[in-house]
């Protein structure tokens, strides 16, 4: 291992007590200042955890593609690893998106899935093709072909995330009830802070869990060459 | 460059010709397909959006069946070592597959979509054939950029032929949302309708930015 010898998890915990202490005032924020949306009251308060979480998630799977596409150019496996993470990490939190806003939509149209919901259904086929990723990508054995075809998939995905979104909008009557955005931008201050607040805390936890794997897999790795290491000078010792 | 393609291109037509292995299972899949959907549907006869879907439906199982045997000939016995020996542009033969794919896809449509219109459309399919063809060959332009590169990534996988129809299904999904709102009007009760521009040009579109990422991938994407 020639890599200089940085300690890997370095900054972790700054970061995570960072995250924690971010989402935990923005979800303070979000039960004990915000005000109940008029239309839809409680309920809407999921919106501060399905939108961020959906923001994150589609850029989790962008950076994906962005480190896949690096990967591509330098051949630099450690950019397929983190390509993977990110892909990873979205994946998760895209389930976690689906059923947030599959209850969203149960309590606020009375049905767990709603298909002229154009976000909602995106989602689902974003969601759909990024299942296949890990098993294409563990069913090439031949690591630099490994990564190098999830990079391809990575890259191509990425690139079909944005166009999924506009095809599937465009496919449909606009019934999302747009709390953001569009002419009538009618949220109070209170609920505009603690939104981003919660987007950056949803951030910050992916930031988090990704540096938190990356570094669990470094490690290993390295705990694996080292015990290489160790069998190879002392044979027959128990490493 | 154009000369390899063409090569390439008549390398497969020819295997395909004298092998008859993926265009008469893609055409039956397809025929098969529709003979589920009318029992699935319980209909006699289909017009506007069913009619739409159904046919897709059908189209889209086939070319599964065609991207995920797309590239099997150059992954058996070392087909596409001997392939990457010859001094052709990768590009090429990436392309040969795009335009092998679509050929493939124009061949069965030529046997289905009249059987479509024999077995299953209620309205007559004469007066709608000319805008169906136009939208049938653009969206397999589209399924044809977008196939050769999935065929290209799942042969590598253990899991090919698992793998291939997993992956073309939600990729396709968009072109698939922009023909069926076109075919659905052109296979209306009433005689064809006419298509809004926006359909036809999401496909193209499509194409087009698929075409690019093969473009820009097809260094990385052909191996032995």
């Amino acid at each position: 291992m020639t890599e200089k010898r940085k300690a890997p998890g370095r900054g972790l915990k700054p970061l995570a007590i960072l995250t924690a202490l971010t989402l935990g005032t923005a979800y303070g924020m979000v039960f004990f200042w915000t005000p109940n949306e008029a239309d839809q009251g409680f309920v809407q308060k999921i919106f501060y955890l399905h939108v961020p979480m959906a923001i994150v998630t589609l850029g989790g799977f962008i950076l994906g593609g962005i480190f896949g596409f690096i990967q591509l150019r330098t051949g630099d496996r450690k950019w397929d690893l983190r390509s993977y993470v990110a892909i990873h990490l979205s994946l998760m939190l895209a389930l976690g998106t689906l059923i947030t806003g599959s209850i969203w939509a149960r309590a606020s149209w009375g049905h767990w899935w709603v298909w002229d919901e154009p976000v909602l259904v995106s989602f689902l086929i974003v969601f759909l093709l990024y299942s296949c990723y890990q098993p294409l990508r563990f069913s090439i054995e031949d690591p630099d072909k490994q990564a190098r075809y999830a990079s391809v998939f990575a890259v191509v995905a990425g690139a079909f995330v944005p166009m999924n979104f506009a095809a599937v909008r465009l496919a449909q009557a606009y019934t999302h009830p747009r709390v953001l955005g569009g002419a009538q931008n009618s949220m109070p201050g209170s609920m505009q802070i603690t939104f981003l607040l919660a987007i950056v805390g949803m951030t910050l936890l992916y930031a988090t869990l990704w540096k938190f794997e990356i570094t669990s897999k470094t490690t290993r790795m390295q705990l694996g060459s080292i015990k290489r290491r160790l069998e190879r000078d002392n044979p027959g010792s128990p490493a | 460059m154009f000369r390899d393609t063409i090569n390439l291109l008549r390398k497969d037509l020819l295997l395909e010709a004298r092998g008859r292995e993926v265009v008469p299972a893609m055409a039956l899949l397809a025929l098969s397909t529709l003979v589920v959907l009318h029992f699935a549907l319980g209909q006699q006869s289909l017009d506007g959006k069913l009619a739409a879907g159904a046919l897709w439906i059908a189209i889209l199982f086939s070319a599964t069946l065609g991207i995920g045997r797309l590239f099997v000939a150059e992954s058996e016995d070392g087909g596409m070592d001997a392939v990457l020996l010859t001094p052709v542009d990768r590009a090429a033969i990436l392309l040969a597959k795009v335009i092998a794919l679509f050929t493939f896809l124009v061949m069965v449509q030529i046997v289905i979509v009249p059987a479509f219109g024999l077995l299953l459309l209620g309205p007559h399919l004469a007066p709608a054939l000319p805008k169906l063809v136009g939208i049938l060959l653009l969206t397999d332009a589209a399924i044809a950029t977008v196939g050769a590169l999935v065929g290209a990534i799942a042969v590598q996988s253990r899991l090919r032929d698992l793998l291939a129809p997993l992956l073309a299904l939600p990729l396709l999904i968009p072109p698939l949302i922009a023909a069926t709102h076109a075919t659905a009007g052109i296979l209306a009760t009433g005689g064809p309708e006419g298509i809004p521009g926006r359909w036809p040009l999401i496909i193209a579109l499509y194409a087009l930015v698929f075409g690019l990422l093969g473009i820009a991938l097809y260094d990385n994407v052909l191996d032995d």
